[in-house]
């Protein structure tokens, strides 16, 4: 397949292809960063991340349109407010979703997955009434567009670098709450033996409230980055939701540096190889590699060593 | 459920207001009953020893006093506060602290986190040093994750993490389960500078009768979940409470 090609052209697809890859990606680790967090510490599986995901999607949308049509003058910087809405929005839908049907499912586990799945139909037919059936685009302010021309034959494009940039950012905020802060230090215990962290004196309830919103809120963010790679539509984080389960197990539930490696390694294969063939062929062969190396090590990439 | 109880000697009327005072426990899994009303006092800088053998409902006992198994009937108060109801954290915050069977630390987060999680109740920060001074491995090894620690160093972790919350009553399920006789010999004098140190009263829940000699004021014998047993230590019948632990 890569005989039409020359060296050259191969070294410029790899390097385009890579960096869509990491487009991607970022959007990958966004997801997968919530529900990892979620599945680890409560032990519910999200079916219905993608659609807090897509609530973020929608609400970068209304706001570039409030920007365009009130405040033109600030829309060059509305991307940052819808960001912070975003979050705001999904995490607080997030918060009530686990006050009113979660919460009472956790001895549960097989009933919050058909749970989770029936709140992301009816958040996908809300979506569909509110919105329309018809996927939405945004208005993307004139310093994201364009790309910055780095040899004849690779171009980067400035939306990619910049929701990249972001992921980096939450990342690097996801995981010093999670290990600097005093919530990060109750949730982790929570996580690990919840009976026992109730009798340290640790709210649980509270502390699985705020994961589950922050959880979600996070997603909305993946939403917002979302917007610049594909159009808005009420099903249009379905296509995501198994793409983030498959990345959280194989990186290692619990694991925040195995759930980045396996994003970076699912979605650069997948890139890589649907620059070549078709994308049903490239996700064929991505989930092949997924399952071999998963019958290697069940446990996932990255794992704890220590005495249980 | 079916069986007939010994009666239990009268109850020796502790000296103060006590610290923790039980009426009439009942507690259940599902249907069965394994609590048939328990009742107990513990007075002020009192070492309770409860004794029994496997299944008689020590474990039981503990878990009910810190709500992780509900109670059916009766009522628990710390000081004045009546905890029968409230949730496991918000006893911890009444001033119960807990020691469980088999330590259960966090075993991925570190000695000094760990210690950590027992602060949320006093909103302190930082772990005082008079716990590190009691256990000074802890200070040596405060990087390490507590999964990698010996059980006996694990032991006195659990014991640092439940004296975190400032706690009035300690409860300790089995603390020699599984750990070597020099350290229990070691926890023993610990558990009497604890209650010594900071006038806290200490429940523990134990089958090694050597142990419960060595610390407890009052020695107490759990049978089929009833008290079919109560001696001071002063007047203890040994012989008597060791055929109560014999198989």
């Amino acid at each position: 397949m890569f005989g039409d090609y020359s060296l050259g052209d191969l070294g410029a697809i790899f390097a385009m292809q890579g960096f869509a890859g990491l487009i991607l990606f970022s959007v990958y680790v966004l997801m997968a960063l919530g529900l990892a967090i979620i599945f680890g510490q409560m032990g519910v599986i999200n079916m219905a991340h993608g659609e807090f995901m897509i609530l973020g999607a929608y609400v970068t949308y209304l706001c570039s349109g409030f920007f365009q049509s009130n405040l033109p003058a600030l829309f060059p910087g509305y991307f940052f407010v819808a960001m912070v809405l975003a979050f705001l929005a999904a995490g607080a839908l997030g918060m009530l979703v686990e006050w009113a049907l979660i919460r009472h499912l956790y001895k549960r586990p097989l009933d919050t997955l058909l749970a989770t799945w029936g709140l992301s139909l009816i958040l996908q037919q809300a979506y569909r009434s509110i919105f329309g059936a018809r996927e939405v685009g945004v208005e993307l302010p004139s310093w994201l567009i364009g790309s910055v021309q780095v040899t004849d034959a690779i171009e980067i494009p400035i939306n990619g670098m910049f929701v990249m940039a972001v992921t980096v950012l939450i990342t690097v905020a996801v995981a010093l709450l999670l290990f600097a802060s005093r919530w990060g230090r109750q949730v982790r215990a929570v996580m690990q033996n919840r009976v026992m962290a109730g009798a340290v004196g640790i709210d649980t309830d509270r502390v699985d409230r705020a994961t589950f919103g922050i959880g979600c809120g996070i997603a909305g963010i993946a939403g917002a980055a979302f917007t610049m790679i594909g159009s808005t539509g009420p099903t249009s984080g379905q296509l995501y939701i198994v793409d983030t389960f498959l990345i959280v197990v194989f990186g290692g539930a619990a694991s925040l540096l195995g759930t980045i490696a396996s994003a970076f390694s699912i979605s650069q294969t997948q890139s890589t190889l649907e620059f070549f063939l078709s994308g049903s062929t490239a996700k064929v062969l991505t989930l092949l590699g997924v399952v071999a190396i998963l019958m290697l090590r069940p446990q996932g990439l990255f794992t704890l060593k220590v005495r249980r | 459920m079916l069986q007939t109880v010994p009666a239990a000697a009268p109850p020796l009327a502790p000296a103060a207001a006590p610290l923790l005072s039980v009426s009439d426990l009942h507690a259940a899994y599902g249907q069965s009953e394994v609590l048939h009303g328990i009742d107990l006092s513990v007075a002020p800088g009192e070492i309770v020893a409860l004794m029994g053998r496997n299944g008689m409902g020590k474990s039981t006992f503990m878990k009910t006093l810190m709500g992780i198994v509900p109670a059916r009937a009766g009522r628990i108060r710390v000081g004045e506060t009546d905890v029968t109801a409230l949730k496991t954290y918000r006893r911890v915050a009444a001033g119960l602290a807990y020691v469980p069977q088999g330590r259960m630390i966090f075993s991925a987060m570190t000695v000094q986190e760990n210690i950590e999680t027992g602060l949320t109740v006093t909103g302190a920060s930082k772990v005082p040093g008079d716990l590190y001074e009691m256990f000074p491995v802890l200070l040596e090894m405060k990087g390490r994750r507590g999964g990698n620690l010996s059980g006996g160093q694990q032991q006195q972790l659990a014991i640092a993490r439940a004296l975190a919350s400032r706690p009035q009553v300690l409860l300790l399920d089995e603390p020699t389960e599984g750990i070597q006789p020099s350290i229990i010999r070691e926890m023993g004098r610990t558990l009497k500078r604890i209650r010594d140190e900071r006038g806290l009263s200490i429940v523990v829940s134990e089958q090694v009768l050597s142990f419960a000699l060595d610390i407890a004021d009052r020695v107490l014998v759990i049978e089929n979940g009833s008290i079919v047993h109560e001696d001071a230590r002063a007047d203890i019948d040994e012989a008597k409470v060791a055929r109560f632990l014999s198989v």
